[in-house]
């Protein structure tokens, strides 16, 4: 990872990026959308649960890096309170199912839209995941292609129990 | 000291992530290195011509996608498509079939890292196709978001 990636994922874990952006500490925005199955997916419901929400679109090459990862780190870290949420930003549901009819993952996958985007702090580009404690607050934001061992290394780090 | 052998199965699992996972869903498109680096503007350079209010304004063309356009845009700018699919690039084609052949266009994406890019390099290739001479092509390192709106150039939002 270049020294300028690096400098936006550290910028972003300390900062929470630009003004208007959802900030380390504030509660993650909830929302209930319809997963691909047709069940309702509410935010709120993974309370007690480390959250890694993961904005992605079929289309988008470095978010298909990233989701065999996530999906690994869902099978791993799951039982010790890891849950993944992916979030589509693709404009209709065709090409996400025929994307995971190919490549399933093991966690649920919900439409996005632009005002969830918006709420988020604008999800203006792709791949975005934020990190949201058992308390529901946001706690990393991380942008663009990213250092996956270092976003792993916070998630395990904050799933440990306390010494 | 002996070495722990992975075992066929786990080797298996590997290849299967490695293939399976790690190709874009559009492994064939044009990358955005292919624009020739004079068709390109550096956001910074088309926010300070936008404030120029003397200037005449080009024609702004967003070809990514709509719910980050809908998100924030480029004030003027009109969306386009995605042209990575045939849809989009029908759009895009539509759009400008009616103009001059020396109007100027600029075209954007950013809905990922430039390298990355399934749209932009499309576009261009099709906007030369028709025979445009006067495009430009903004040059987004990581994306709209990071290249532009958090750099305070201006945007304006569809919500």
């Amino acid at each position: 990872m270049g020294n300028s990636r690096l400098a936006i994922c550290v910028a972003f874990l300390l900062l929470g990026g630009a003004a208007g952006a959802v900030a380390p500490g504030d509660p993650a925005p909830d929302f209930t959308l319809t997963d691909l199955t047709g069940k309702n997916l509410h935010l709120a419901d993974y309370r007690g649960k480390l959250v890694l929400l993961n904005f992605w679109a079929s289309w988008c090459g470095p978010c298909l890096e990233e989701m065999p990862r996530f999906a690994a780190w869902q099978r791993q870290y799951g039982a010790s309170g890891l849950q993944v949420i992916g979030v589509s930003m693709d404009d209709g549901d065709a090409p996400v199912r025929r994307l995971l009819a190919k490549r399933p993952v093991p966690y649920p996958i919900v439409l996005g839209d632009a005002r969830l985007g918006e709420r988020y702090g604008g999800i203006l580009g792709l791949p975005q995941t934020f990190l949201i404690d058992r308390n529901g607050r946001v706690f990393a934001r991380y942008k663009s292609e990213v250092d996956l061992a270092q976003m792993e290394r916070v998630i395990a780090s904050r799933l440990a129990p306390p010494p | 000291m002996s070495i722990r052998m992975p075992t066929i199965g786990a080797l298996v699992a590997s290849l299967v992530l490695v293939l399976g996972f790690s190709a874009p869903a559009r492994a064939d498109h044009k990358p955005a290195s292919s624009i020739p680096a004079q068709a390109l503007i550096e956001p910074a350079d088309f926010a300070a011509s936008l404030a120029a209010s003397a200037q005449p304004k080009p024609l702004i063309l967003q070809v990514g996608f709509r719910k980050a356009y809908t998100q924030a845009h480029i004030p003027g700018s009109e969306y386009v498509g995605a042209a990575s699919d045939d849809e989009g690039l029908a759009a895009l084609r539509q759009r400008v079939a009616q103009l001059p052949k020396d109007s100027a266009i600029v075209i954007y994406c950013g809905c990922c890292p430039w390298r990355k890019c399934p749209n932009i390099a499309a576009a261009y290739d099709a906007l030369q196709a028709l025979g445009f001479k006067n495009v430009k092509v903004m040059h987004i390192v990581e994306d709209f978001g990071t290249d532009w709106a958090d750099k305070g150039f201006p945007t304006k939002s569809d919500l």
